[in-house]
């Protein structure tokens, strides 16, 4: 169980790396695929099958394959290798190590230190689908319909700014 | 060794952090953009790990699901404007590069 978890957890944050470390965007881009599937493998290990199967599908196999195609579509090639001041580097690494510190000192004080992961019942004769669906339409059905605004409006915004010349 | 919701976490903050070092350091807009999904997907690993482990009635907070699928939903909606959007800048100025597109920097 939890040699799983460190393998999964090792793909996702070494995708992650790669995502930011590869010069060419086609293998920055295969390195997120990798990262989103091992994100989706501990999303599954936590008992959340919908959500993990939604990772792989939405996330690796419609938006990166949308992010592939834009990638092949510009002919984008690699990075030209030029000398950049060493700040900016100093100062995006320090960013961001100075934000993980954070979230480990945050962690390590907090009061969920050491919860261990609590068994689910036994009566777990519905699945996640069955749950999530129930509140989807029952609870949250007002949110689902604006979302589904939302996609109309993004499906017109993209025909509109695909135009030639906009008038 | 147990897995703790710790451990969860620090993975999420971890790949938040690879994530925005990608946005401050890297110079072409395609990537930045899939580094801003990368800290979308890392926010989404903890809320899942914090509905599995504040079981109500025995089972996982299921709200926290739903959340997630209408996140995963405006990012999709997100990310075809968002490479629209990017597909119009390079007709425009034949670059993805963010330090060649500089007009409204000052």
């Amino acid at each position: 169980m939890s040699f799983l978890f460190y393998l999964f957890a090792a793909l996702a944050l070494f995708g992650g790396i790669g995502v930011v470390v590869c010069r060419n965007p086609v293998s920055a881009a295969f390195s997120m695929i990798l990262s989103f599937i091992g994100l989706a493998a501990l999303f599954i290990q936590l008992d959340a099958y919908l959500v993990g199967i939604l990772q792989i599908l939405v996330y690796a196999g419609a938006i990166m394959v949308l992010f592939l195609f834009i990638i092949m579509l510009l002919d984008v090639g690699a990075e030209e290798k030029r000398r950049r001041p060493l700040v900016v580097f100093a100062g995006g690494g320090a960013v961001a190590i100075a934000f993980a510190v954070l979230v480990a000192l945050v962690l390590s004080r907090g009061g969920t230190a050491g919860k261990t992961l609590p068994a689910l019942s036994a009566a777990l004769e519905k699945s996640d689908v069955h749950h999530i669906g129930e509140l989807l339409f029952g609870t949250y059905w007002l949110p689902v319909q604006i979302v589904g605004v939302l996609l109309l409006a993004a499906t017109v915004g993209v025909v509109v700014l695909s135009k030639r010349e906009l008038k | 060794m147990e897995l703790t919701l710790n451990h969860f976490l620090f993975v999420s903050g971890a790949l938040f952090a690879i994530g925005l070092a990608g946005v401050l350091v890297r110079r072409n807009l395609l990537i930045i953009f899939m580094c801003l999904e990368l800290m979308l997907a890392a926010a989404n690993l903890t809320l899942v790990a914090f509905s599995r482990y504040h079981l109500v009635d025995g089972q996982p907070a299921y709200d926290a699901h739903v959340l997630l699928f209408f996140i995963i939903t405006v990012a999709a909606a997100e990310v075809a404007v968002g490479l629209a959007i990017i597909v119009a800048l390079f007709r425009s100025k034949e670059t993805t590069d963010v330090t060649q597109v500089s007009t409204m920097k000052y």
